[in-house]
């Protein structure tokens, strides 16, 4: 009886392992601080982490109530935006005076890779002016008599 | 010498846009006042046009749809507390002024959908509410805080408005000449 009794209890335990696991494997488990960093408070103009408004908290709260929901992050990113406007999404929009920064930064990149571009071609233009190592001429055969009779008094 | 004369004229080129880009944002983010001047000067500036969803259902609803009555365009959500303190009179004087030709008209922004249902019905609000999810048309109106109030006349000029929560005293003075008045 007390084996039989221990087999229940075993797969009972097993039975909800498994039930529990299920259950985790389905709710995605978002975190309030994995989402703060990357979803702005609209009305205080900063990241929603660093934002103490009212409006910060009730979103923070729209934000829980979500998560309690097995909501995945991309999720909750969604549903905030429906909410509240792509603005909410921490990145710039893309028109008005927020293009620059999209903007900005590309020409600077384009800015610098033509810089460097240019620089080397020009080192390129400018080392084709001295003869390469392998051009040189040979040297004159007194020329290199002096030179070994140099090294061979340096030996001494 | 000519070569960093020309890499300096466009770092100072580049420099100097990005000083204009500056300041170009700095200006583009100052709020427009122009609203505020016009009523300084005692001008009724026609009001911009403004189409927006309606809180609850489907549709849409535009300033445009009461026109030739008094409209009280209240901006306002829901974790706004003075909002919390003014709706009961905004209330009060709609249910005074409906019959009269009048409305008040609140446009509920920046706010998550299901707070601002609780709030309409903690306040027992029954006058319209369109919702501006991310406040793209307060800038038409110069609104910069919440709440904020815009007084329409019946053609929809810009009467009055109070940057702050509406009291009373406001009201009084603001709306019932409107009413008066033929479109």
């Amino acid at each position: 009886v007390s084996r039989l009794l221990a087999t229940g209890l075993a797969s009972a335990i097993i039975a909800s392992l498994v039930v529990a696991t299920a259950a985790w494997a389905s709710c995605p488990k978002a975190t309030l601080a994995d989402i703060e960093d990357e979803v702005m408070c609209p009305v205080c103009g900063v990241p929603l982490g660093l934002a103490e408004a009212p409006q910060a908290e009730r979103e923070r709260a729209f934000i829980r109530g979500m998560i309690d929901r097995c909501r995945s992050k991309q999720e909750i990113k969604r549903a905030l935006a429906a909410e509240l406007g792509p603005s909410v999404l921490a990145l710039p929009e893309d028109e008005g005076f927020n293009v620059a920064a999209y903007l900005v930064p590309a020409l600077a990149i384009l800015g610098l890779a033509l810089g460097l571009v240019t620089r080397q071609r020009e080192r390129r233009r400018s080392g084709s002016d001295h003869p390469a190592l392998g051009d040189t001429p040979p040297l004159d055969p007194a020329d290199l008599a002096r030179v070994d009779a140099e090294l061979e008094s340096r030996k001494r | 010498v000519s070569r960093r004369a020309s890499a300096a004229l466009a770092v100072i080129a580049l420099l100097a846009a990005l000083i204009a880009l500056l300041g170009y944002g700095v200006m583009s983010s100052q709020p427009d006042r122009a609203v505020d001047d016009a009523l300084a000067a005692g001008e009724r500036q026609p009001a911009p046009s403004l189409t927006l969803p309606p809180l609850r259902g489907d549709g849409s609803g535009s300033l445009s749809d009461y026109h030739g009555e008094v409209v009280v365009l209240n901006y306002w959500a829901s974790w706004c507390e003075p909002c919390r303190e003014e709706s009961p009179l905004l209330q009060r004087w709609h249910r005074r002024i409906a019959p009269r030709g009048g409305t008040v008209l609140g446009i509920d922004t920046r706010d998550v959908t299901s707070d601002a249902e609780a709030f309409i019905r903690e306040f027992g609000l029954t006058y319209p509410v369109l919702r501006d999810r991310d406040g793209r048309t307060q800038s038409k109106f110069g609104v910069v805080g919440y709440p904020e109030t815009i007084v329409l006349d019946r053609r929809g000029r810009i009467a009055a408005l109070r940057r702050g929560p509406v009291d009373e005293e406001f009201l009084r003075r603001t709306v019932p000449p409107l009413l008066e008045e033929r479109s």
